[in-house]
């Protein structure tokens, strides 16, 4: 089984995609090729700006199943309605109307069960595409994009992670912002979570909300702050006084976030950069290998 | 004709609640009988779908015109369906009176 890994922030613009792609960059070179990112970030994935090298393989469309009201044989009992969890359905006797709205569906199944009639049937609605692209280095980049309009994010989350390849030794998840439900679901099925910060109050806030989160779903993680340099202590206060693991920090330099703004990660890397990913590094790598120590039975 | 505005409470001193969907309680105000009924809306708290709920109601009880301070999406599509007026008042701090008093 591969090392599943998750980047995640809580707030936006800290910097999951820099750490992510940086992250299968290093991995790829230093720790093992068979490396795979998966963009979970599928309202906006972003991370393939980065590899202009890269070549999509393959791409598909993903389908959600949204169930279907044969108005000539539905006698409008109304059971489909009240199995509807998400109140999706409507149903007007008098008007023979029944109709199930699109975007509250999801997609459970529970109203074809409930149909005494059978009138309900099941048809495929495009919510996103799922991409692989091949990289110079590693296994790969695996990208969700969803569809616009769509609100089915987790769905494809989930159909992302499942296009994986099986001969992985590491895989890396970058996370949606937030603390939502996709972030839920990227989060879920990992050994592993990056929290990427900034020395910000609103960082730290969104940071703490993060934390509990990760608490919550039992999961081992530590905290990587990026954009450092600026002389706030905010975040170092509370990740000692909480007893939080840093894994890394990563300075704010104007040339990088330029080399940034221009797609041009892995150019012209400034030292001060460059050796505080080093760093950042060798400390996942002890993670790897300690998993490998504990699972080397299993591995 | 059949009205329905959106209240917070159930009588007609109440604030006029500019959400439909998620309003305590919905005034019925016929203005031919001028009779004025209020009823709880059942859909307030609902996790999904409060508004496609609420329209599904006012469908049913047979409303020709909704006041209200705005509408959803799912909400209005449905209430078009069924060629239900919706007004949307945008001012604040009005009772459910002062809207009655206005159409009357």
């Amino acid at each position: 089984m591969a090392y599943k890994i998750a980047v995640a922030s809580g707030k936006g613009g800290t910097g999951k995609t820099s750490v992510s792609v940086n992250l299968y960059h290093y991995l790829a070179q230093q720790v093992s090729e068979k490396v795979q990112l998966v963009d979970c970030d599928v309202e906006e994935p972003d991370d393939i700006l980065f590899f202009k090298e890269a070549q999509k393989e393959h791409e598909e469309n993903f389908y959600q199943l949204i169930p279907e009201i044969d108005t000539g044989k539905c006698t409008f009992c109304s059971k489909c309605a009240e199995y509807c969890e998400f109140n999706a359905i409507v149903i007007l006797p008098p008007a023979g109307f029944a109709e199930v709205n699109k975007r509250l569906c999801h997609s459970c199944g529970a109203c074809l069960v409930a149909c005494p009639e059978e009138a309900i049937h099941e048809k495929k609605e495009a919510i996103g595409t799922i991409s692989c692209f091949r990289t110079a280095i590693g296994n790969g980049i695996v990208e969700g994009k969803l569809k616009i309009g769509s609100a089915m994010q987790s769905m494809l989350v989930k159909a992302a992670k499942k296009s994986i390849s099986q001969q992985n030794d590491l895989v890396i998840y970058d996370a949606p912002p937030g603390t939502s439900c996709t972030v839920v679901q990227t989060v879920s099925d990992v050994d592993y979570v990056i929290l990427v910060t900034e020395p910000t109050l609103f960082g730290l806030h969104d940071l703490k909300i993060m934390v509990d989160l990760v608490q919550e779903l039992k999961k081992p993680y530590g905290v990587v702050i990026n954009k450092t340099g600026f002389g706030c202590t905010l975040i170092h206060n509370y990740l000692a006084t909480e007893n939080i693991e840093l894994l890394g920090e990563i300075p704010f330099l104007k040339e990088y976030a330029s080399n940034y703004a221009n797609g041009e990660l892995f150019n012209h890397i400034p030292h001060a950069i460059e050796n505080s990913f080093q760093a950042f590094i060798t400390n996942i790598d002890r993670k790897i290998l300690q998993y490998e120590g504990d699972n080397y039975f299993k591995w | 004709m059949k009205i329905a505005i959106t209240s917070s409470n159930n009588n007609v001193s109440a604030r006029f609640d500019k959400r439909f969907g998620r309003a305590e309680w919905i005034c019925l105000y016929n203005d031919e009988t001028r009779q004025i009924e209020f009823m709880k809306n059942r859909h307030t708290n609902l996790n999904n779908g409060a508004g496609t709920k609420t329209a599904e109601k006012m469908i049913s009880l047979q409303v020709d015109r909704i006041i209200s301070g705005d509408f959803g999406p799912k909400a209005k599509n449905l209430l078009d369906k069924f060629e239900i007026q919706v007004v949307v008042v945008r001012e604040n701090n009005l009772t459910v009176e002062d809207i009655i008093q206005r159409i009357k």
